[in-house]
């Protein structure tokens, strides 16, 4: 399948994109991995006149750890943070990168990249809701941070401005009795999740001292499950509490029924997968190594 | 003439479909140790440069929408489907695709064991599987068996069922550790 024909201009940094973009102004769009575009391009739902692509600019792909944080270049591929120890400090980050799609999509496709696109069934905005990050982003103007929280605002839309491109994204390092999960339930390796859950607790004890509870392909964006964090916040984990946190959670859904499974059965897998994350959650933030994989039917 | 074979006829007058020039891009790359330069169209996919440029047709286009591995190739070592990536992306790349398996006109020794282990039926998605049991044990001598099934879980066949294609990379594990 042949895409639309297209100009393509290649960047030498991300300054020099930021000014290829507004040159080409609307017509233009960035080439970071390419596994959504490039596929969305040969189907021709996405017809770009002019591609600028990112993947010659140097050093914009590196995981560093700086003043209590992760840092990742844009354009780290998903198979430089499944297979980074830095970046495996905090587990659910590995959870995600592992289990995207397959081996050679990870090889190719970008962090940057994944949030830039918002698609709703992308596996790192949902991860990434769960902890303490911000995206940085370099513009015509110079450069902002926005948390994630305010970035994605839509299904495939963010907060950049048509000129902008992510250069950085930072994480926070949960702190000192934390522990996290990202589950996802796909039918097999390429295709996209039909529900995931990712869940970042702080335990002292058996008591949750805090929660962050994020919900995957069930909505427009990754959706936040106020509720069922509540629900775990200053209580003592219990079978009970874990219902009501999952039960919760089913509420917060907001599915849509495809060829992946009725909105029903969605609302009932994300439920039982974001019990499955507390429980897995619990025992990483008691020091266990747990192994986490995503899941297939 | 009924009414929408006319519009489509109207829409395909040439002034309509005519796309401003698109400038070709001039790459250098080297397939299977061996350099190539040429200039290509940027809507070019790697899996079409190979084929049908430079004729090398062991790497096979099966769903052309990154799910089934059959256009599995290296570039720099590591594996993608060459479907899903432009040529011009490949400027300055090596790459190897299953011709660049063989050694001196002998099958390779992956090549060689998935023969042995009859882990083919028609053939289409060897090629693929092949090169993603190349990029596992390039990183893997010793994998285990959720090691070989997370490797090729981007690799589709509908023929076999896979149970000798894992067989043949625990085979293939073997022979590499064993020198």
């Amino acid at each position: 399948m042949y895409p639309r024909a297209f100009h393509y201009h290649r960047a030498g940094s991300l300054k020099e994109a930021v000014t290829m973009l507004s040159q080409l102004g609307e017509e233009g769009k960035l080439l970071a991995g390419g596994q959504s575009l490039i596929p969305l391009m040969k189907l021709r739902f996405a017809n770009p006149k002019h591609l600028v692509d990112l993947n010659f600019v140097p050093g914009i792909s590196y995981i560093k750890e700086d003043k209590g944080s992760l840092r990742f270049g844009a354009l780290t591929r998903h198979a430089e943070v499944e297979y980074s120890a830095t970046a495996a400090k905090i587990p659910i980050i590995h959870d995600c990168a592992a289990g995207i799609a397959d081996v050679q999509v990870r090889n190719r496709g970008t962090i940057g990249g994944s949030i830039a696109e918002a698609d709703p069934s992308g596996d790192w905005a949902t991860v990434l809701s769960t902890l303490d990050t911000t995206i940085r982003c370099l513009g015509r103007k110079g450069e902002r941070t926005i948390p994630l929280s305010k970035f994605i605002t839509d299904a495939y839309t963010t907060a950049l401005g048509p000129e902008e491109i992510v250069s950085e994204i930072i994480v926070k390092n949960p702190p000192k009795g934390s522990g996290g999960a990202y589950l996802a339930f796909k039918r097999s390796a390429p295709v996209y999740p039909t529900a995931s859950a990712a869940v970042q607790l702080r335990m002292e004890g058996d008591v949750c001292e805090d929660a962050a509870i994020a919900l995957g392909c069930v909505g427009l964006t990754a959706i936040k499950a106020s509720q069922a964090e509540s629900a775990l916040r200053g209580q003592k984990i219990s079978e009970t509490t874990m219902n009501a946190a999952a039960e919760a959670a089913r509420a917060a859904a907001d599915p849509q029924p495809d060829m992946r499974g009725s909105a029903e059965y969605k609302r009932m897998l994300v439920g039982a997968l974001v019990k499955r994350a507390i429980e897995l959650a619990i025992r990483r933030a008691r020091g266990e190594q747990v192994e986490v994989s995503h899941l297939y039917a | 003439m009924p009414k929408t074979a006319a519009k489509a006829k109207r829409s395909l007058k040439p002034k309509e479909i005519v796309e401003p020039a698109i400038a070709r891009v001039p790459i250098t790359v080297r397939v299977n140790g061996r350099p190539y330069s040429l200039a290509v169209e940027p809507r070019i996919l790697l899996v079409e440069l190979l084929r049908e440029a430079l004729d090398l047709t062991g790497t096979h286009v099966g769903c052309d929408t990154t799910y089934c591995g059959a256009c599995t190739v290296l570039l720099n070592g590591a594996s993608v489907k060459s479907c899903t990536i432009f040529a011009v992306q490949a400027d300055g790349a090596e790459i190897t695709t299953v011709e660049g398996l063989e050694k001196d006109g002998q099958l390779g020794s992956i090549q060689k064991v998935f023969g042995d282990c009859y882990a083919l039926q028609c053939g289409y998605c060897t090629p693929g599987l092949m090169l993603s049991t190349y990029q596992l044990l390039s990183h893997n001598q010793q994998p285990g068996d959720k090691d070989i099934r997370k490797a090729i879980a981007g690799n589709t066949c509908r023929c076999t069922g896979y149970q000798n294609i894992f067989k043949a990379i625990q085979v293939a594990a073997r022979s590499v550790k064993g020198g």
